[in-house]
């Protein structure tokens, strides 16, 4: 879409959020550990329903018209009043929940012990990645989005939808983030800057695969994972700032990334 | 628009600010050196925006500027403020010169990114230099003026005058430069670049020329903002540090050689006030202040002005 969303932490830091406290709360209640796998895509659901929407239909979609460095800071400013209303919602004290972490064990590779849950990540991480390139590649929606991408103002002209395809879109995006953040929310300690982190992280992976396009994403993903593991057992004082090394390296020699779309020039 | 009122204004501007600054309190001249400060990296900012640029890693030079002039003062037991300046400008000017001959090549968003990448290394760099005191920083030599050891209260005045003095030099010479052929090229960078090639003008050149200016500027602020604050730490170079100034750019507009100082004075006071009032909320506050000035002033503040003067 054109849109360089940092909100896009917010939605991460959000799942993350809801999936520890309604998971938390239910197991609490006595639900079975083995439903909390629902309840977390359940919940991440939820909570961007509820704030997606409401984020573009309130204040985004009066932006479009504007230049993509100005929706980028308009992004910013929500991301940092989203932070805060996190912060005033959940509190600030860390939230854990390691049953469904737990609940699987772990098994060796090897002889290293690898946790099951890691491969439900990798699970929801390739259907994820499946769905997307399915939709956009084989459904009308997919089609009719690239055409919006590409020319606003011929597909509104052709009758699509416009405004429908961007609240579609931004909620889609923001779904992905706020499952992205559900399903890791075990793995760690929910606390306060956790969409800071990622936020950077990501753009660092979406522009070395090059913006807008999905093998792209996926394989800077795994770049920037793999890189930053190794980076963490070999050179370890290297760990904080060796994916924005691989970012300046890809950048200076693939300028608009690994997988960079072909774009027309308007002259 | 008939005759050029920036120059007085910015003399008369400087002339207020030595003549009262001693009468203000002590945290209000901390507030305003610092505003300065930052006004210097945004002027900085705002000669990339007018050629559509927009830099995230602005907070690169700024810690550059800030570790060279601390650095001086930690080798060589220099700490004049005006000396620690010219070095912040010259360290980030050069370190610009090099980077500007692969960052003059990107655009628009990759720009953006590239740039905040490349201070995002240095601030790796500097958390994990434990020469440098890490994460912790370290402290900068408590300031002298041109030679002179000023007394405990009156330093903070001393630091505002020469920052008074940098800042307004450095806008006059900025709003000279816009004027220039080569400063007039950058809302024609921003339009449409092939035409500027058309033209016979290389817009890599002069984007690269833009790059070094906007990096001495953030050197500058950034020794200014070490010799003010007297501590520096690697959380200069990191992102958030970039987006407040860039947030700063937004809300003064680029309108005027005089608006990042008055977006800087207000990002300030704003930031202030949030804190005191509501200390956890802060962010929000600053956020809906960014949220409204992009809805109801897309020019920034400075457009508060141009309308009085057209009415």
């Amino acid at each position: 879409m054109k849109i360089v969303n940092v909100t896009h932490g917010s939605f991460y830091a959000l799942g993350a959020y809801a999936a520890s406290s309604i998971t938390g709360a239910l197991l609490a209640q006595g639900m079975p550990p083995s439903l909390s796998y629902a309840v977390l895509l359940g919940s991440a659901l939820l909570v961007t329903l509820v704030v997606a929407p409401l984020i573009e239909r309130g204040i985004l979609r009066f932006m479009y018209a504007k230049d993509e460095v100005v929706i980028l800071l308009i992004t910013y400013a929500l991301f940092l009043i989203l932070e805060d209303v996190i912060k005033l919602v959940w509190g600030v004290n860390p939230y854990f929940i390691a049953e469904p972490y737990g609940l699987l064990g772990s098994f060796d590779v090897l002889d290293l012990t690898y946790p099951y849950y890691n491969l439900i990540l990798v699970g929801v991480a390739i259907v994820c990645g499946a769905g997307l390139t399915w939709l956009l590649g084989s459904t009308r929606t997919g089609k009719l989005l690239v055409a919006v991408i590409h020319d606003t103002e011929i597909s509104r002209a052709m009758g699509i939808n416009v405004e429908r395809m961007y609240l579609f879109t931004f909620t889609f995006g923001s779904l992905l983030a706020a499952i992205g953040g559900a399903f890791t929310a075990p793995t760690v300690s929910v606390v306060p800057g956790l969409g800071v982190e990622v936020i950077v992280l990501s753009f660092a992976v979406v522009v070395i695969g090059g913006l807008g396009s999905l093998p792209g994403a996926a394989l800077g993903a795994v770049i920037v994972g793999l890189v930053r593991s190794a980076t963490i057992h070999y050179l370890p004082q290297a760990e904080l700032f060796v994916i924005y090394l691989v970012m300046a390296m890809v950048l200076a020699f693939r300028p608009r990334g690994l997988f960079s779309l072909a774009e027309a020039r308007k002259i | 628009m008939s005759t050029d009122r920036t120059p007085r204004t910015l003399g008369l501007i400087l002339a207020a600010l030595l003549a009262f600054g001693q009468w203000l309190p002590q945290w209000t001249l901390f507030l305003v050196t610092i505003a300065l400060a930052k006004g210097l990296v945004v002027l900085g900012l705002m000669i990339l925006l007018r050629c559509g640029l927009v830099s995230f890693g602005q907070a690169l030079y700024y810690c550059i500027g800030a570790y060279a002039a601390g650095l001086l003062g930690r080798l060589f037991g220099l700490s004049d403020v005006f000396t620690l300046m010219l070095a912040g400008m010259a360290a980030a000017a050069l370190a610009a010169f090099a980077l500007g001959f692969l960052l003059a090549r990107y655009r628009s968003i990759f720009f953006g990114l590239l740039s905040l990448a490349l201070s995002m290394i240095l601030y790796g760099l500097l958390v994990k230099t434990e020469a440098l005191g890490s994460s912790d920083g370290f402290h900068v030599l408590r300031t002298t003026l041109l030679g002179i050891r000023p007394a405990d209260p009156w330093v903070r005045y001393a630091v505002l005058a020469a920052a008074a003095v940098a800042a307004t030099a450095a806008a006059l010479l900025v709003h000279r430069y816009l004027a220039t052929p080569l400063g007039k090229l950058a809302p024609a960078i921003k339009d449409n670049e092939i035409r500027v090639e058309y033209m016979g003008a290389s817009a890599r050149h002069a984007i690269h020329v833009k790059y070094v200016i906007a990096a001495a500027l953030a050197g500058l602020g950034g020794a200014l903002a070490a010799t003010t604050v007297g501590h520096i730490d690697p959380e200069m170079a990191y992102w958030t540090t970039s987006g407040e100034f860039i947030f700063i750019a937004i809300l003064a507009g680029t309108g005027s050689v005089i608006a990042p100082f008055l977006g800087a004075l207000v990002f300030g006071i704003i930031q202030t006030v949030a804190f005191d009032v509501s200390p956890n909320t802060w962010q929000m506050v600053l956020g809906s202040a960014l949220l409204v000035v992009i809805v109801f002033l897309p020019n920034g503040l400075w457009s508060l002005f141009r309308r009085r003067k057209a009415a």
